[in-house]
């Protein structure tokens, strides 16, 4: 009888998930590049049209401007809860990644519906300045640029934590010790001993949450009321209105490239195999 | 080498630190001199860690007052106490390279750039690691980390060097070669090393001065040799060095000579210790000071029940009727019998080398 090689156990075990990867995943995108070169009919319309319309231009720009932003804001945000959680010893540290952790398990659907109970023009937060005196007329919180950051920053939140608290968690308290007794002050100590050791964490919360907000749909959709088309809800416009397949099609090959050129960028300035794959 | 108390660099006075109910430190008193090498040894929950810790300025004295240079510095934070230190794992800063490292405590006090250059090559070279300066910490090994941590302490040309058991992660050919190299770089520079540690033989090998620690107290203190060959509890002639414990009645004395009777074995022991007759004592014998004989030539019977060889010398457990298991360190070169289990033998040692302890 002949040994089963590790080379065969290996393929074994992954190919179910490559099956259904292949089948329901790879198959279909290989046919929406088919179909954005193929209807209505064969050749590069679709793009020059996509190149050509201001629309699509304006849906490009916000799009890449909300993923900055919400970047950016989870970015602060989270380092200053991370770093919380990861350096001071207390009881409620449970409770806090808890907190972080509470938002996977509630749909993205409910969370933005949510923002649009706290965020409208009679909305909690509307209603509270205004009983309390501080506004006259409501402010525009949703349905607006505004509204769409808010919600999108707190769906992202988590994605920038979890990371970066991996990799807080992973550093020694003794380098900053040491750096103080060496002369630092608390600030310096921070800046030219503890923050380095962040960035990889830091670099791969930073690429999960941009690249996840590029293609962010619901969120966008709901709070910005149709008047921040974001280009997933362009496309589903496309699709769903228009019926124009082969540019919505050419429309998602757009953003597929557009985020693997992000990737691209991000790592000739990272390593990007020990930010993803590497978890200390 | 003796150091003049006449003014201790550093003070410590009153020195308490509780956590919960357990005193980490209880009520300590210690003076450091300039230039002198003072090791605080204990085993793990001594409060050696800690006391290092206070002087360094990680953990808050719960009363008690440490003055460097008679100024107080109780309440200092660590950055204003100026002391270099070397930490336990080095805590070399893994983004920056060597000489980074080495220009930090320089860059932190705002050097010109050119005498920050300058005393880090020289510092460099002094631990020979010179031609690594470009490296980064994980392409080192731990005795290089080892001697970059030394460099990056002294590199401000601090007065005081606290290191906290710089060598416990590293194999023992490796310590001993450092152990000489952090002796001659202390007559080198001048500046006073306090360096913790639990191991005994790097105590003994280095110091100026050991201060043996226990449950927040100190213990006793002295030169190596004197509290080697005088400890005064049995805790200190367990943990420096080995020893055998007899518990003997004292029944007379002769000017210095104490007679003793424990257990059907009758000696001597010469001590300044003027304790009463009647009295019960504890005697320590060191097992290097046993020797050990064919039958009849010695002081007491026993019999061979184990032998470990070890090279250069000879551990032999033997048992006496009355006193049980003694230890004989014995060398292996002179003895003039083979100690074998089940051999009979005899033992004895000189009058001066029994010690008497203070009752725990």
């Amino acid at each position: 009888m002949t040994q089963i090689t590790d080379n065969f156990r290996y393929w074994i075990l992954i190919m179910p998930a490559l099956a259904i990867m292949i089948i329901f995943y790879i198959y279909p995108v290989l046919g929406i590049w088919q179909i954005s070169v193929t209807e209505p009919e064969a050749g590069f319309g679709n793009y020059v049209r996509m190149v050509d319309s201001s629309a699509v231009r304006t849906s490009f720009l916000i799009t890449f401007r909300v993923a900055a932003i919400t970047t950016v804001g989870c970015l602060i945000l989270g380092y200053i809860v991370a770093y919380t959680i990861a350096n001071f010893a207390s009881r409620l540290t449970p409770l806090m990644l808890a907190l972080v952790l509470l938002p996977f398990w509630v749909s993205v659907l409910i969370r933005s519906f949510s923002w649009i109970v706290l965020l409208g023009r009679s909305g909690l937060v509307n209603d509270t300045l205004r009983d309390m005196g501080f506004i006259d007329a409501p402010l525009r919180l949703m349905h607006n640029e505004l509204g769409v950051l808010i919600a999108m920053i707190h769906v992202m939140l988590p994605f920038a934590i979890l990371p970066m608290l991996a990799n807080m968690r992973g550093i020694s308290d003794t380098y900053v010790k040491a750096a103080r007794g060496l002369g630092a002050s608390e600030w310096t100590a921070f800046r030219s001993v503890y923050l380095p050791q962040t960035l990889p964490g830091v670099m791969s919360g930073v690429l999960l949450v941009f690249v996840l907000a590029l293609g962010f749909y619901i969120t966008p959709a709901l709070l910005g009321g149709g008047r921040v088309l974001m280009i997933s809800e362009y496309i589903t416009y496309q699709i769903q209105e228009f019926l124009a397949w082969g540019l919505g099609s050419a429309l998602s090959v757009a953003l597929l490239i557009a985020t693997a050129l992000v990737l691209l960028i991000a790592a000739r300035f990272v390593n990007l195999r020990s930010i993803l794959l590497d978890r200390k | 080498m003796t150091h003049q108390m006449t003014e201790p660099i550093l003070s410590i006075r009153n020195a308490v630190k509780r956590y919960g109910s357990l005193h980490a430190l209880d009520h300590v008193d210690l003076d450091v001199a300039a230039g002198e090498f003072l090791t605080l040894l204990g085993p793990s929950g001594s409060g050696k860690t800690t006391l290092l810790s206070a002087i360094a300025g990680f953990v808050d004295l719960d009363d008690g007052r440490i003055t460097l240079h008679a100024s107080d510095i109780t309440k200092a934070p660590p950055e204003r106490r100026e002391f270099g230190m070397v930490f336990q794992g080095y805590a070399l800063f893994p983004t920056m390279t060597v000489r980074d490292n080495v220009a930090f405590p320089l860059k932190v006090r705002k050097r010109a750039a050119s005498e920050i250059a300058d005393r880090t090559k020289e510092c460099l070279d002094l631990v020979q690691m010179g031609g690594f300066a470009d490296r980064m910490p994980h392409q080192l090994s731990g005795g290089q980390q080892q001697r970059v941590a030394l460099a990056r302490a002294m590199s401000f040309k601090p007065q005081v060097l606290l290191l906290d058991e710089p060598l416990s992660a590293l194999d023992k050919k490796l310590r001993a070669d450092l152990q000489w190299e952090l002796k001659s770089l202390h007559s080198q520079l001048g500046v006073t090393f306090i360096y913790v540690t639990h191991d005994q033989e790097e105590a003994l090998s280095m110091s100026d001065r050991i201060v043996i620690l226990k449950d927040g107290c100190i213990q006793q203190q002295g030169a190596p040799g004197d509290l080697y060959n005088r400890p005064r509890t049995t805790f200190v002639a367990d943990f420096l060095g080995k020893s055998n414990f007899i518990d003997a009645d004292i029944t007379g004395r002769h000017s210095d000579i104490l007679h003793c009777v424990a257990k059907g074995a009758a000696f001597d022991v010469q001590t300044d210790n003027v304790d009463e007759i009647g009295n019960k004592a504890r005697l320590a014998l060191r097992p290097e000071r046993l020797r050990i004989n064919k039958p009849g030539v010695e002081l007491l019977a026993a019999k061979v029940s184990q032998v470990s060889y070890l090279g250069e010398r000879c551990q032999v457990i033997v048992k006496h009727e009355g006193l049980g298991d003694l230890l004989v360190s014995c060398a292996t070169w002179q003895t003039g019998i083979k100690p074998a289990p089940g051999l009979e033998v005899s033992i004895g040692w000189d009058q001066n080398a029994c010690v008497v302890l203070a009752a725990d």
